[in-house]
């Protein structure tokens, strides 16, 4: 076969990449992660070098509002404004912290920026500390992330030897270290002010705000705590301008953002696209589409604290405020895919499932709320619910957003409140029709064998693994529903497709 | 590190490198190494790759890691760069695949048109 | 400090900047439910029940850690912050055992109240319980994780006001309790039995351990004569218990209702609190004139005495080895006391009513007995002696004031003040200062250690020696913070003074509870105004100063000798351990998963 050379695709041409628009991850899979010179050769450190010798403090910090970028690690703050509320207050030792506790179930964004390019977050702290006054930086990473944990323990030694981190950088007064903190996997420590009292050694366990940890924070000191992919956007923003930043996204939200795109999507990986991408390129173009041509039937963005979108939401250009208004959040940037197999009463209940292992249990509403939810979505999905549970389940949602003592506990009911909202048909068929219309639940599931089309063959019954099928041989067999575990594997062995569950 | 001017000395040396990945007019060879790609198996990929290398005595091919250029779905991935050619993205690699790429695509400059990631449909 | 105005439910209010919420509506005089909050001891946050709605900030936000500024605008009574606080509280009565009719704390439980105050009628949330086993390790504390609502006053007391840190949070979530570390009980770690934590706990999590059943027994038992010595600040709070107000002496009708409980003979540690003064004093005259180990260091506080042997055992040789009074007062009871009156030592039953739970334990200490019998076989505290008057009918109120039995039953004022911090050292001072100088003390209140700071100090010229300098510390972490200048080297001090607990005695982890409703309203500290019923007592008394005891003169005529000879030595004097960790070995098989 002839090899047709002009076939070949500028990565940029790829469908995949097209839409895309890489910052934070312009050098992912392009440099060498291990060798602080390619990524010098990508314009690494020029950043810093400007700030140092040309740029004051102040100029940073106003570059950085001008830019309009803001939090990626969820709340969506400003970055700059952030900034510009440690840089006055009066310390012996402010801090830069930068949160890689990176926990939503089906998100890597954070992992990929660090092990793809991890000295462009140390010099975005760098260029942080300047900023803000601070000389000493911590990275809060998760220690199930040996990979980039190892990159950036290489990278803040390729910094020091060369001299862009340590004492009197450039040639400048402006010193600054950085130092990794390994978390244990909470999901709660993503939350700042956790994170500082486990970074400080203590239970991860977030506290009232304020104070804000601007003013309070590591050690009781001025800190400032950015998220990785905030950071990474940093150097460049340095290096060409708020203009050419803020030229890109929408009105209130600025720059791009990246996504894990993981579930029933065809390309499932990690995208970069200008905000204001509509979900319909991002599920479509960027992802694909949905696995084996099924329907697309929801989205859940902002990972477990976010909220689901439909296709009838497959127009919103995603930024902050867009979300929001939809019912879903930025969030960190999980995109987990649903197709139309999907219950969602069931996703609801693992989202809700996820978090209530995660509560820290410092507040009733999050430590018991959650639990009790929990325990009503467990009754709904094994047909025991009631329409009063599903009152009860809304009520106590919107308590435990309003009263918990964090946003871990504020957010741990908007997968239900949306699911609730947007697919209260499938709530009600699991209560009223004790059904699950997308055949998902076990309990409210039954295997069939349609008489007509069994030919008495006998595999399914040697497939039961609990001996609930019966039968004489070449007559039709059935199912004992009172011995049936619901495992499936009848239907998977039946070649006549005589059996149905529903 | 005392002023910008050794900073654009180090950026000097590289960029050619880096900019095209063209390692002084030889081929590169860049296994990503994320974790999605390590977790598909993206070790024995560049095993694979430095052995085949040895063994057909090939001097001039320059062998790098990287991180995850985003498909994850497809990991693991290599990306192939030939001096004055568009980057080809090998995917779904295995180490008998990496070995096959070595010797008809590297040796032969043969591309390997179905395991290509960026080819017109 | 800088005064900002805030409006509370649209009352308009003047107060310092650095207030909260919580503490400016009081000042408006709007009551905000509180439940893990406790003044000066745990302001986190983490209960969610005094929740309001603050104008511009998202949420509900806790009132007792929200600063005020200028013009902040505070709802505390929308629908909102009611139905909020009222799930809240039902949640947390879901996983409740709800066993309130044979609780202790019932009818004095903060989380019942809460109930009651916000409308609790039913709980509409079914599911799963925490249940977890009662700890019966300690000889003092008794816990029960299944009743703990995760408020952590105790957590706090236990780490921040007495730097113990036995208690702290594990597992997270649902799971998350409340105890020491790697699920050993509190008996098993360095816990110093204070019993601080019971006096914070608003729910039944944690209580003394039981001693009323064994009284009541021996108090059955005609063969047993049961004496009881009760402990000078039990008569500055047992009054509480009734619903006298709080700083009421009840020294009388304490003595009266111990009589019609049926104890052979009621008398006083007030006696042996002189002897204490007269066996440590000359211990201490001893050391400053002889060149001895300094500063001497107080013993009578087994929750100190225990904190010492864990925390800082290079210190042991500074601790006076003169037995609490508590503990002479019981080995008098098996030896002095039936020899005189002549009757058989093992036949005496010895009850002490104790301020603290920690006397549980130092009663149990091996070198406390004689003859295999313990010098003192029960101790009680103030509050299991209120429940036994309230048990007998007796109308505690209207008793008349009766006087204690002689001889055991005399005390001096020195021997009151014992109970409030700086009192001891006060009362060792009236008489080391007379006999060192052989003049008497020209004022016989020494203000400078009186009162609640922390650590107090004071230098006094005694004449034939010098400058005396002495400092007292209350509260544990005050005493860890004063022994740490001692090991350091950085100020010398003669003689120091320890109580274990905030307030000295009168603040006792067994004294009447004070609920986080009452601290609030009270205007100063509740220990404080216990200590005026001590200072009170003190200055109503002819003899103020313990060596002008006549019954103490007449037990070394009799008995003992002199002070620090060999019958006080065998009976009034005591050791001690340095102790790990852990009071008892780790279990092996943690031990081996330890070494992995």
């Amino acid at each position: 076969m002839d090899f047709n050379r002009a076939h070949v695709l500028e990565m940029e041409d790829i469908a995949f990449f097209k839409p895309q628009k890489r910052v934070a991850l312009e050098n992912c899979g392009l440099i060498d992660p291990e060798s602080i010179e390619e990524y010098i050769a990508k314009d690494g450190y020029f950043a810093l070098a400007k700030c140092v010798s040309e740029m004051t403090p102040g100029a940073v910090i106003e570059e950085i509002t001008k830019s309009g970028l803001r939090g990626r690690g969820g709340a969506g703050f400003p970055t700059g404004t952030k900034w510009a509320f440690a840089a006055p207050e009066v310390a012996d030792q402010k801090y830069v912290v930068c949160n890689a506790d990176e926990g939503d179930p089906g998100a890597f964004m954070d992992r990929s920026v660090l092990e793809g390019d991890p000295h462009r977050v140390l010099e975005a702290m760098a260029i942080a500390g300047y900023a803000i006054g601070a000389s000493q930086g911590f990275i809060y990473i998760r220690a199930e992330y040996p990979i980039a944990v190892e990159r950036l323990r290489l990278a803040i030694r390729q910094a020091q030897e060369l001299g862009v981190l340590g004492k009197n950088i450039f040639g400048s007064s402006f010193s600054f270290n950085i130092e990794l903190r390994l978390g244990a996997g909470a999901f709660v420590c993503g939350e700042e002010t956790a994170l500082l009292a486990s970074t400080e050694g203590r239970r991860g366990e977030p506290r009232p705000r304020p104070p804000f940890p601007a003013v309070s924070g590591l050690f009781e000191k001025p800190t400032v705590i950015n998220n990785v992919e905030t950071l990474a956007n940093i150097p460049k923003i340095i290096r060409m301008g708020a203009d050419w930043f803020s030229a890109m996204g929408t009105e209130r939200s600025k720059g791009t953002k990246v996504f894990a795109l993981a579930g029933k999507i065809n390309n499932i990986g990690l995208i970069e696209v200008p905000m204001g991408t509509t979900l319909e390129t991002v599920i479509n173009e960027v992802g694909g589409g949905i696995q084996g041509g099924k329907k697309f039937k929801a989205a859940q963005i902002g990972g477990p604290s976010g909220g689901c979108l439909t296709s009838a939401h497959l127009g919103v250009a995603i930024d902050y405020e867009s979300l929001t208004q939809a019912g879903a959040m930025m969030g960190s940037g999980g995109l987990i895919v649903m197709d139309e197999d999907t219950c969602m009463v069931d996703i609801a209940r693992f989202f809700l499932e996820f978090t209530q292992e995660e509560s820290c249990g410092k507040c009733p509403p999050c430590r018991i709320g959650t639990k009790r939810m929990l325990e009503i979505l467990d009754k709904i999905t094994t047909g025991n619910g009631t329409m009063e549970d599903l009152d009860h389940l809304e009520t106590l949602a919107e308590t435990i957003r309003d009263s918990s003592l964090c946003a871990l506990g504020q957010t741990a009911p908007n997968p239900v409140l949306s699911t609730i909202k947007n697919f209260r048909d499938e709530y009600e068929a699991h209560i009223l029709e004790k059904r699950c219309p997308s055949g998902v639940c076990l309990s409210l599931l039954s295997y069939t064998i349609d008489p007509e089309k069994c030919i008495g063959c006998g595999l399914c019954a040697k497939a039961c693994p609990v001996e609930a099928i019966s039968g004489v041989i070449k007559e039709p067999h059935s199912i004992d529903q009172s011995k049936c575990i619901k495992c499936g594997a009848c239907m998977d062995t039946c070649k006549f497709s005589a059996i149905s569950k529903k | 590190m005392n002023s910008i001017e050794e900073l654009r000395e180090i950026k000097r040396k590289k960029e050619e490198l880096v900019a095209g990945r063209n390692a002084n007019g030889i081929p590169t060879v860049n296994v990503h190494m994320g974790t999605c790609g390590t977790a598909a198996g993206s070790t024995d990929v560049l095993n694979a790759v430095i052995e085949e290398v040895k063994t057909k005595n090939l001097e001039k091919v320059y062998i790098m890691q990287s991180g995850c250029p985003g498909v994850c779905i497809n990991e693991p991935m290599l990306t192939l760069t030939i001096p004055g050619e568009i980057p080809y993205i090998y995917i779904k690699v295995t180490p008998e695949n990496a070995k096959e790429i070595i010797s008809r695509h590297v040796i032969n400059n043969q591309p390997i048109q179905e395991w290509l990631l960026n080819l017109k449909k | 400090m800088e005064m900002v105005t805030v409006y509370i439910d649209g009352v308009e209010v003047k107060v310092p900047s650095d207030y909260t919420v919580l503490k400016a509506a009081r000042k408006a005089g709007i009551k905000i439910p509180t439940l893990c909050y406790l003044k000066d001891v745990n302001q986190i946050g983490a209960c969610r029940v005094c929740l309001v709605e603050i104008e511009r900030a998202r949420g509900l936000q806790a009132s007792c850690v929200y600063p005020v500024s200028e013009g902040l605008k505070v709802h505390t009574r929308t629908a909102k912050v009611l139905s909020a606080r009222k799930q809240v509280v039902e949640l947390l009565l879901s996983n409740h055992p709800q066993e309130c009719l044979t609780c202790s704390r019932s009818t004095n439980c903060e989380l019942q109240t809460l109930a009651k105050d916000l409308g609790i009628t039913d709980i509409p949330f079914v599911g799963e319980k925490n249940t977890y086993e009662v700890d019966l390790s300690s000889p003092s504390i008794v816990r029960d994780a299944s009743k703990c609502i995760l408020c952590r006053r105790c957590v706090s007391v236990c780490t921040q006001i007495q730097q113990v840190g036995v208690l702290g949070l594990i597992n997270r979530g649902f799971d998350t309790t409340v105890g020491p570390p790697f699920k050993h009980g509190v008996g098993e770690v360095n816990c110093t039995n204070c019993g601080q934590c019971i006096n914070v706990c608003p729910v039944g999590a944690l209580k003394e351990v039981d001693h009323t059943e064994r009284v009541w027994e021996a108090l059955a038992d005609p063969d047993k004569h049961v004496i009881v010595q009760t402990a000078p600040a039990v008569r500055a709070a047992l009054g509480e218990e009734f619903g006298l107000p709080m700083g009421t002496p009840v020294t009388g009708r304490m003595v009266a209702s111990l009589r019609r409980l049926g104890f052979d003979k009621v008398f006083d540690t007030n006696f042996t609190a002189d002897l204490t003064i007269i066996e440590e004093g000359h211990e201490v005259i001893e050391r400053l004139t002889t060149g001895g180990k300094l500063p001497v260091i107080t013993s009578c506080s087994p929750g100190w005495v225990k904190f010492c042997e864990h925390f800082f055992p290079d210190l042991l040789e500074n601790l006076s080895s003169a037995k609490s009074p508590q503990q002479m007062f019981g080995a008098l009871a098996k030896s002095y006391y039936p020899e005189t009156e002549k009757i058989d030592p093992k036949s005496v039953y010895s009850v002490s009513v104790m301020p603290c739970t920690a006397k549980k334990f130092e009663c149990q200490r091996p070198e406390m007995e004689q003859a295999g019998t313990p010098d003192v076989d029960a101790v009680l505290t103030t509050r299991e002696l209120g429940a036994m008057i309230r048990q007998a009918g007796i109308d505690f109120v209207n008793l008349p004031d009766e006087k204690a039995d002689a001889p055991m039953g005399i005390g001096t004022g020195a021997a009151d003040i014992f109970g409030a911090t700086g009192g001891v050292m006060e009362a060792a001072i009236r008489t080391v200062y007379e006999v060192i100088s052989g003049q008497p003390l020209p004022s016989l209140e020494l203000a400078p250690v009186r009162g609640l700071e922390g650590v107090k100090e004071a230098t006094l010229d005694v004449p034939n020696f010098g400058e005396v300098r002495v400092a007292v510390a209350h509260g544990l972490a005050n005493a860890a913070k004063l022994m740490r200048v001692v090991q350091e080297g950085k100020k010398q001090y003669h003689f120091i003074e320890v109580m274990a607990c905030p307030g000295g005695c009168v603040g006792g982890g067994g004294q009447p509870l004070v609920t986080s409703a009452d601290r609030i309203a009270l205007e100063e500290d509740y220990q404080a105004v216990r200590v005026k019923a001590i200072y009170a007592e003190d200055r109503g008394k002819t003899l103020r100063k313990s060596h002008e005891n006549p019954a103490i003169s007449e037990v070394y005529e009799k008995y003992l000798g002199k002070p620090l000879g060999e019958k006080s030595h065998h009976l009034l004097h005591t050791k001690y351990v340095a102790r790990s960790k852990y009071n008892v070995p780790i279990p092996e098989q943690e031990k081996a998963e330890s070494v992995k």
